[in-house]
């Protein structure tokens, strides 16, 4: 797996076409590796699809291919979202539904019968070895040496930051997108360095499809412009730029444009405007640059000035017209996440509260991409030493990359192929330094050396100057050689395990170790889910925190209120108050929802921390961000400021629909008075909560998902307290307690 | 190269000193050194600004004519077809508002995208410029064009609705 026995290979085959036999050779098995090392989640548990994201993508698809593209394309889902709806059609990135739905009609066409959820599951391994493919291909427009661009495919092909989203079963946008991105910026590269209106119009057609993928487009719509403008600052502006650039922005656009969702954002928002910024000033640039041609520097100095003040100051004027009357939309919340990583703490909660869009802490770049992240600089630096057009492009999305990469985890996705472009690089730099067994002749290096010797006067820098100053004794060099062959070995050691430990979890199955070593699977999701299936109605309304709803959509086949699209917080905070207000509050808001069933995760009896418990804070101030009057994320903490669930919990928590939810019944489990909670360590009051306006359905195995029932309004028209006092056998006298002062005469 | 700029320098001092600038005479006059030293003088006088401006686009005008090939001229021409038409609909968005405007911008994107692969065709196919694309005849160069144009109307015609 390692680079030298590849190295040793390429240099047995001397014959250009024995070096290219190799190359494909190697090609197809680190694509092969990529493929394979994704596939521990499948070998474990089963081919199913992960998470949570890809439930949604799971059931598009299904759609897609049982409805047709016309019907997917305009779907109005009144499923999800009650009762509002979503415009599903219009609010996706259809790439990737679309992507697995031609497969899966191409396979059918070949007579091949396969079934749709397997290709979702192993669509992502399946495009890694394209993305690995790719990444060959970006490195060898920067480096002449065909070894660098060998090792960046394998380090694309295992790299965890890029397996962390592409293992099977994670059918997100991710999953074919980092591929899309990186053989754009191949293509960048290429239509750049040719010059061609070709190249340059595959590269928008590829950047449509980009755009019809992922949400994280705009990354390559930054970009390209940075690079743009940073050549144009660096005086390297070319006819090729011109042709390059226009070609991609003027057919890129308008591709993108295509995709519904995206509509007219490109002229519309600012993260757009940078690249129609860089275009017109193509424009004026290609024209000074024919002017220049054409007349004499001096009155072309004239003409500069004239012309370059005019146009600025109507740029400028159009600029705060254009602000200032509402054509351009002003910069999105999670825009201004980027620069300012407390930004959405403060105004945007459902941002925040998504653990993906946190800083990421400085581990997890080593636990990510491992020798990379040291290699990573040499190879930045290797590109400052030639800085041709492409290094400087490499240079700029190292810049870019890290720093977003640093201020959200999810980005992390995309600093991954500049990474191992630039290692790759760096590493194909020492290998060809020290494997070759040469030394040159000592006559040789003395001619040479007198021969430079002349110029070294004039040039500062001796060992510059000097090619023959080297390493070139054997013992030297196979050690330099062995220790980096360790290195490469320790690499994929780490990456192997990376990926079985902490990416081949399908979060929707849990493993765990019994007392002797043999798996335990928890499966109580499915269970859950399935329960719902079957003795549910078909539109029966489920409420859940919205990170359930697509699970909920996809797996049970249920309405559902709020789902991970968020595309409407305050339906959202609608949801968290119900959760976190009284049952008397809460209740009329069920109604008014039709909700039929209500949906807790509760990880108190198994020690799961993804549980609703946990979470519950950030629905408290979702809601808070609505009606700040009704929920107060204070009431919520003992007067210490301690987050509780134990008998010391404030009144305000332990009378919240949530809490009622996930301990009802706990303590029947125990002995009486020792009940506990395993995840928070708390031991829990002897009385459990009681629910008036709630009965439980369902508890799964591991007491995991807990379903209520809605209680429907009192037959007697008794409110529900005192129908569950009445039923519970209390006396009558605690009902009339509870009237309260007697109203004399009612209007 | 800097005799045919003095050259060209010369007849617009000599307009620009009379009642009137026209364009006129710049092909028609192109020996006359004497005017040389004139023309510095004429830079030193006040309301210099307009007449170096008239002087620039003169030499501007006399080089495109002199140096252009005549197919080079007809894609010029189609360049400011394509830029009136770009103007016009521009005109009519800020008048008659954008309603459709799906229609605009489709419209208006191809006018825009036309003129750049143009620009593009021109560039490739100019013989100063072919040091730059070693990879790209001027056949070539059409090919593209027309394949680049092929897919920006059907992305257009795609989008107008």
């Amino acid at each position: 797996m390692s680079a030298d026995p590849l190295q040793g290979l390429a240099s047995v085959g001397k014959g250009q076409s024995t070096r290219s036999l190799l190359r494909v050779i190697i090609l197809a098995l680190i694509a092969g590796a990529a493929i394979s090392s994704r596939l521990f989640s499948v070998i474990r548990f089963e081919s199913i699809i992960h998470e949570f994201d890809p439930w949604f993508n799971f059931r598009a698809t299904k759609y897609l291919v049982a409805n047709g593209f016309y019907n997917f394309w305009d779907w109005f889902d009144d499923r999800t979202w009650h009762p509002l709806g979503r415009v599903t059609g219009g609010t996706l990135y259809p790439g990737l539904m679309v992507t697995s739905g031609v497969i899966y009609h191409a396979l059918r066409a070949l007579t091949i019968p396969v079934d749709i959820r397997n290709i979702c599951v192993l669509l992502a391994p399946g495009f890694s070895g394209l993305t690995a493919w790719a990444a060959y291909l970006l490195t060898n427009e920067m480096t002449p040496s065909s070894s660098a661009g060998l090792l960046a495919a394998l380090f694309m092909g295992i790299a965890p930051g890029y397996i962390s989203r592409s293992v099977a079963g994670s059918y997100d946008n991710e999953a074919i997108a980092i591929f899309l991105l990186v053989f754009t910026f191949y293509l960048w590269i290429k239509a750049l360095k040719q010059g061609s209106m070709l190249w340059g119009a595959l590269c928008a057609l590829f950047y449509g499809y980009m755009v019809a993928s992922w949400g994280g487009y705009a990354f390559i719509t930054c970009l390209l412009p940075l690079h743009a403008f940073v050549l144009i600052c660096m005086g390297r502006y070319g006819t090729r730029l011109y042709v390059a650039y226009t070609t991609w922005y003027a057919l890129g656009t308008l591709a993108s444009m295509q995709i519904p969702f995206v509509g007219f954002l490109p002229v519309k928002t600012s993260e757009h405007m940078p690249a129609l910024g860089i275009f017109g000033f193509l424009q004026l640039l290609a024209f000074l640059d024919y002017v220049r041609s054409a007349i004499p520097s001096r009155q072309f100095q004239t003409f500069l000035w004239l012309f370059a003040g005019g146009t600025f100051g109507l740029g400028l004027l159009g600029l705060v017209i254009a602000t200032s009357a509402g054509f351009i939309a002003p910069w999105s919340g999670r825009f201004y996440s980027l620069w300012d990583t407390g930004y959405a703490k403060i105004h945007i909660p459902i941002i925040a509260s998504v653990s993906e869009h946190q800083p990421t802490a400085w581990p997890a770049f080593f636990f990510d991409l491992n020798m990379l992240i040291w290699l990573f600089p040499v190879g930045v630096y290797l590109c400052f030493q030639q800085l041709a057009d492409e290094h400087v492009f490499i240079v700029v999305y190292a810049l870019f990359g890290s720093y977003f990469a640093g201020v959200m985890v999810r980005l992390m996705l995309t600093l991954t192929p500049v990474v191992c472009v630039a290692a790759a690089m760096a590493v194909s730099a020492l290998l060809d330094t020290y494997l070759s067994a040469k030394s040159p002749e000592p006559q040789e290096a003395q001619a040479a050396e007198s021969s430079e010797g002349k110029k070294a006067t004039k040039s500062g820098l001796r060992s510059t100057s000097k090619p023959v100053v080297g390493v070139y004794g054997l013992w030297g060099k196979s050690m330099m050689v062995s220790a980096l062959a360790v290195y490469l070995l320790v690499f994929v050691l780490h990456c192997t395990w990376v990926t079985s430990n902490a990416y081949s979890s399908p979060s929707v199955v849990l493993a765990s170790r019994m007392p002797d070593g043999s798996q335990h699977i928890i499966d109580d999701y499915r269970e859950a889910y399935q329960w719902l299936r079957q003795n549910t109605h078909e539109d029966a309304k489920i409420m859940s925190w919205w990170d359930y709803g697509y699970q909920i959509g996809g797996m049970a086949d249920r309405p559902t209120l709020v789902d991970n699209n968020t595309w409407n917080n305050t339906h959202i905070a609608t949801v968290g108050k119900a959760m976190s207000s009284r049952e008397e509050v809460s209740y009329p808001i069920m109604r008014q929802h039709e909700v039929d069933y209500v949906l807790v995760v509760f990880g108190g009896l198994l020690g799961y921390s993804g549980d609703d418990i946990n979470k519950f804070l950030w629905m408290v101030r979702i809601a808070e961000g609505i009606w700040p009057d009704e929920v107060s994320e204070r009431a919520f903490f003992t007067p210490r400021g301690e987050y509780r669930v134990d008998g010391e919990a404030t009144e305000t928590m332990k009378n919240s629909l949530m809490y009622k939810m996930s301990y009802y019944n706990y303590n029947n489990l125990f002995p009486p008075g020792q009940a506990v909670d395993r995840m928070r360590g708390a031991r829990l009051p002897e009385v459990g909560p009681t629910l008036n306006t709630l009965e439980e359905a369902f508890t799964s195995e591991n007491w995991i998902i807990r379903i209520y029932k809605v209680k429907d309004l009192d037959n007697l028209g008794r409110d529900h307290a005192s129908a569950a006092a009445f039923d519970r056998g209390h006396k009558k006298k605690k009902v009339t307690k509870k009237r309260g002062p007697r109203v004399l005469r009612v209007d | 190269m800097a005799p045919k700029q003095r050259n060209a320098a010369a007849p617009s001092s000599t307009a620009a000193a009379g009642p009137s600038p026209a364009a006129t005479a710049t092909p028609s006059s192109p020996s006359s050194p004497a005017a040389v030293p004139k023309s510095a003088i004429a830079k030193t006088t006040h309301a210099g600004s307009i007449q170096s401006w008239d002087k620039i686009v003169n030499n501007v005008l006399t080089h495109y004519l002199d140096t252009t090939p005549q197919r080079t001229k007809l894609l010029d021409a189609f360049m400011a077809f394509l830029v009136a038409v770009g103007a016009l609909q521009f005109l009519y968005c800020i008048l008659a508002g954008n309603y459709p405007f799906n229609a605009f911008l489709s419209g208006f994107s191809a006018t825009v995208g036309q003129f750049v692969l143009t620009a593009s065709l021109r560039i490739q196919t100019t013989e100063a410029n072919k040091g730059d694309f070693p990879s790209v005849s001027p056949e070539r160069a059409f090919a593209d064009y027309v394949v680049c144009s092929l897919i920006l109307h059907f992305f257009c015609v795609n989008f107008i609705n």
